[in-house]
C-alpha cells in the first residue's frame, strides 16, 4: 500500500476541490446578488448544478487511479471509495433538483440550503474515504452539522425545528460517545491510523493487556456509526427527523449519511479490526467477536423497522421505518466479512438510491398538490394521476423486492452473499422480513388505487412540473430494467470491493 | 507524578456524569452542557494517552480539533434552540412533542 504526501495527493482530489470551490462560489454570489432575487436563484442553482456535474466528471475520470493512501494515509483512494464518491454526487444532484419546485421550500431562500448541500456532499465523500480516526471524526461531524441545519431549514415551522433539535441532541450524544470510544482505542493501540491499529491489535500483548476494553470501544464506536446508519438501538431520531424535515432534505438524509455510515463501518471494522486473508476475505483481529454483534444489530434493525412501519399513517414516517429496515439488509452484507458481502452492499446501495429517492420524489409531488403526508390523503390518486401511481408502484415494488424490479436483484445479491458465507439462518431472517415489509408498501398502493372510488368529487388531473417528470423518468427506468443492467452493476460492485489493502 | 490511571478515572467520571445529565435533564441547554462534558472527557483521554502512551503530539492535535468541532456544534445547537424558543416560548424538551408515533 503506497502512501503519498499532501501536494501529490491533490491531483487525485479533484472532485472534492471542485465541490469546495463551488460551495464558496455559491456563498459569495448569494451575497453579491442580494438585491436581485430572480437572477440570484438562477445563478445559485445553476452554479451548484454545474459544480456537481464537473465534480461527477472528475469522479468518473478518477476511477482508473491505483489504490493508495492520500495525504500521508489520512484518506484512502480505492475502488470502494471511488464508487461511493460517484454515488454521493449523484444523490446531491437529485436532491438539488428535488428542491426546485417543492412547496415546502417555496417560502424560504435557497442560497444557504445549496451551500449546506454541497458541504454535506463533500464531507460525505471524506467520511467514506477516511482511514484515520481523526479524519473519520471530522468528516462525520461536518456531515452532521450541515444536516442539522438542513433539517431545521424551515425556521418558522414547528415540526422542522423540533426535528432539528432532536437530531442535534441525539447526534451530539452519539458522536460524543463515539469520540470517547475512539480515544480509548487510541490509548489501547497508540495509533490513529486504522492500519496501525490493525497491526497493534494483531500482536498478542496488546490483546492480552486490553481485556474487555476493546469490547467497550466497539460498543461506543458503534453508537456513532449506528446513529448515522439509523440502526437499532440508535434509530430513535430517524422517524421524527424524517417527518419534520423538508421532504427533499429527508430524501437526502435517507441516502447520503446512511450510505456514508456504512462506508465508515466497512473502513473501521475491515480496516482496523480485521485483516485480509486470500483474495478479498477478512478475518477478525483482537479478542472481540464483532461479527456476531453486527449480525445481531442487523437482525434487530430490519425486524424493528418492518414491524414498526406496519402501523404508520404518515408516509414520511413509514418511509423512515422502511429505511431503517433497509439499513438492516445492507448491514447483512457488512456482517459476512467477505468480498461478496461488500459487493452486495454496494449493489444494494446503488439500487436503494434509485428506489428510495424515487419514492420520496412521488411524496413531494403529491404533497405539492394535496398538501398532506397522510396515507389516507393518497386515496384516489390513481384517478387523478395514473402515471404517477404506476411509477410509485414501481418504486414500492422495488423496495419490497418483487421481481423483476431492481430491488429484487439487490436483495438476491445480499442473500446470495450471506448464504455463500454459510449463514443460512441469517438469509432466512432477511427473507422473512421482506415478506413483512410487503404489507405496508402494499397498503400505500391499495390506498392510491382503490380507496376514494366512492367519493363523487370531480377528478381533475394532477399537474406535474416538467423537471419532476424528467426526474421520475430517470429514477424509474433503472428500477424497471434492472435485470438488463445487471451485468454493469455487477462490474461496478466487483470494482468496489477493491479496498485499500486488498490485492486482487 | 500523577499516573495515567488517574486521568482515565477522571475522564470516565466526566463521561458518566455527562451521560447521566443527558438522560435526566429536561432543559435543552442543560443537555447541551452535558454533551460538552462528554466531549471534554474524550479530550482528557486523548491528551493523557498522547503524553503517557505514544509520546508524540498526535493525540493533542486530535484534542484541538475536538475543541473546534465542539464549539461549532454548540453554536449550531444554540441557534436551533433559539429558533425553537421563538415558536414554543420555552426550551424544555418535554414541550417539543409534536413529532411522535
Amino acid at each position: 500500500m503506497e502512501r503519498i504526501d499532501t501536494l501529490s495527493s491533490l491531483e487525485f482530489f479533484r472532485p472534492e476541490i471542485v465541490l469546495v470551490l463551488s460551495l464558496m462560489w455559491v456563498l459569495i454570489w448569494d451575497l453579491i446578488l442580494k438585491n436581485r432575487p430572480r437572477e440570484r436563484r438562477a445563478v445559485l442553482v445553476g452554479s451548484t448544478l454545474l459544480g456537481l456535474v464537473i465534480a461527477l466528471g472528475f469522479a468518473f475520470a478518477g476511477t482508473d487511479a491505483p489504490s493508495m493512501g492520500l495525504f500521508s494515509n489520512m484518506v484512502a483512494l480505492d475502488g470502494f471509495g471511488n464508487v461511493l464518491r460517484i454515488l454521493f454526487i449523484v444523490t446531491a444532484i437529485f436532491v438539488l433538483l428535488f428542491t426546485l419546485h417543492s412547496n415546502e421550500l417555496k417560502s424560504v431562500h435557497h442560497g444557504e440550503l445549496l451551500v449546506l448541500l454541497l458541504t454535506a456532499t463533500v464531507a460525505l465523500i471524506w467520511m467514506a474515504n477516511s482511514i484515520n480516526l481523526l479524519m473519520i471524526y471530522l468528516a462525520l461531524e461536518t456531515v452532521s452539522v450541515a444536516s442539522y441545519v438542513m433539517v431545521g431549514y424551515l425556521k418558522s415551522d414547528r415540526l422542522s425545528n423540533e426535528a432539528s433539535l432532536k437530531y442535534i441532541l441525539f447526534g451530539a450524544v452519539s458522536t460524543g460517545t463515539m469520540l470517547f470510544g475512539l480515544s480509548l482505542l487510541f490509548g489501547l493501540t497508540g495509533s490513529l491510523d486504522l492500519y496501525g491499529i490493525r497491526s497493534a491489535l494483531a500482536s498478542q500483548e496488546v490483546v492480552a493487556s486490553s481485556g474487555p476494553a476493546l469490547m467497550v470501544v466497539i460498543v461506543l464506536v458503534l453508537a456513532g456509526i449506528g446513529f448515522k446508519m439509523a440502526t437499532v438501538p440508535f434509530h430513535f431520531w430517524c422517524p421524527d427527523v424524517y417527518t419534520g424535515a423538508p421532504t427533499p432534505v429527508t430524501a437526502f438524509l435517507s441516502v447520503g449519511p446512511k450510505v456514508a455510515g456504512f462506508a465508515v463501518l466497512v473502513r473501521f471494522f475491515y480496516g482496523g479490526l480485521s485483516e485480509p486473508i486470500g483474495s478479498a476475505n477478512w478475518a477478525m483481529v483482537g479478542s472481540v467477536d464483532w461479527q456476531t454483534i453486527l449480525m445481531v444489530v442487523s437482525v434487530l434493525t430490519m425486524t424493528l423497522g418492518n414491524v414498526a412501519a406496519l402501523t404508520q399513517t404518515n408516509v414520511k414516517r413509514l418511509l423512515a421505518y422502511s429505511s431503517i429496515a433497509h439499513a438492516g439488509y445492507i448491514m447483512m452484507g457488512a456482517a459476512v466479512l467477505s468480498g461478496e458481502g461488500i459487493q452486495a452492499m454496494i449493489a444494494y446501495m446503488i439500487v436503494y438510491l434509485f428506489m428510495n429517492l424515487g419514492a420520496f420524489l412521488v411524496v413531494i409531488v403529491v404533497h405539492n398538490e394535496v398538501g398532506s403526508f397522510d396515507v389516507k390523503d393518497y386515496a384516489g390518486i390513481w384517478r387523478r394521476a395514473p402515471m404517477l401511481t404506476v411509477v410509485m408502484g414501481v418504486f414500492l415494488f422495488s423496495l419490497m423486492g418483487i421481481p423483476p424490479f431492481a430491488g429484487f436483484l439487490a436483495k438476491w445479491y445480499i442473500f446470495a452473499a450471506v448464504i455463500k458465507a454459510g449463514l443460512g439462518w441469517f438469509a432466512v431472517v432477511g427473507v422473512a422480513n421482506s415478506a413483512i415489509g410487503a404489507y405496508y408498501y402494499l397498503k400505500i398502493l391499495r390506498t392510491m388505487f382503490i380507496d376514494g372510488d366512492d367519493t363523487p368529487e370531480p377528478t381533475k388531473p394532477m399537474p406535474l412540473q416538467p423537471v419532476y417528470a424528467g426526474l421520475l423518468f430517470v429514477l424509474v427506468v433503472p428500477n424497471i430494467i434492472g435485470l438488463l443492467l445487471w451485468g454493469y452493476l455487477d462490474q461496478v460492485a466487483e470494482y468496489s470491493k477493491r479496498l485499500l489493502d486488498v490485492v486482487l | 507524578m500523577i499516573s495515567l490511571e488517574s486521568y482515565l478515572v477522571v475522564a470516565a467520571a466526566l463521561f458518566s456524569l455527562g451521560l447521566y445529565g443527558i438522560l435526566t435533564r429536561k432543559n435543552a441547554v442543560n443537555v447541551l452542557m452535558s454533551i460538552e462534558l462528554i466531549f471534554n472527557s474524550a479530550n482528557i483521554n486523548l491528551i493523557a494517552f498522547s503524553r503517557y502512551v505514544t509520546g508524540d503530539t498526535e493525540g493533542q492535535v486530535f484534542a484541538l480539533f475536538v475543541i473546534v468541532i465542539a464549539a461549532c456544534e454548540a453554536a449550531v445547537a444554540l441557534a436551533i434552540i433559539m429558533s425553537l424558543y421563538r415558536i414554543l416560548k420555552g426550551v424544555e424538551l418535554t414541550d417539543a412533542s409534536a413529532l411522535k408515533g
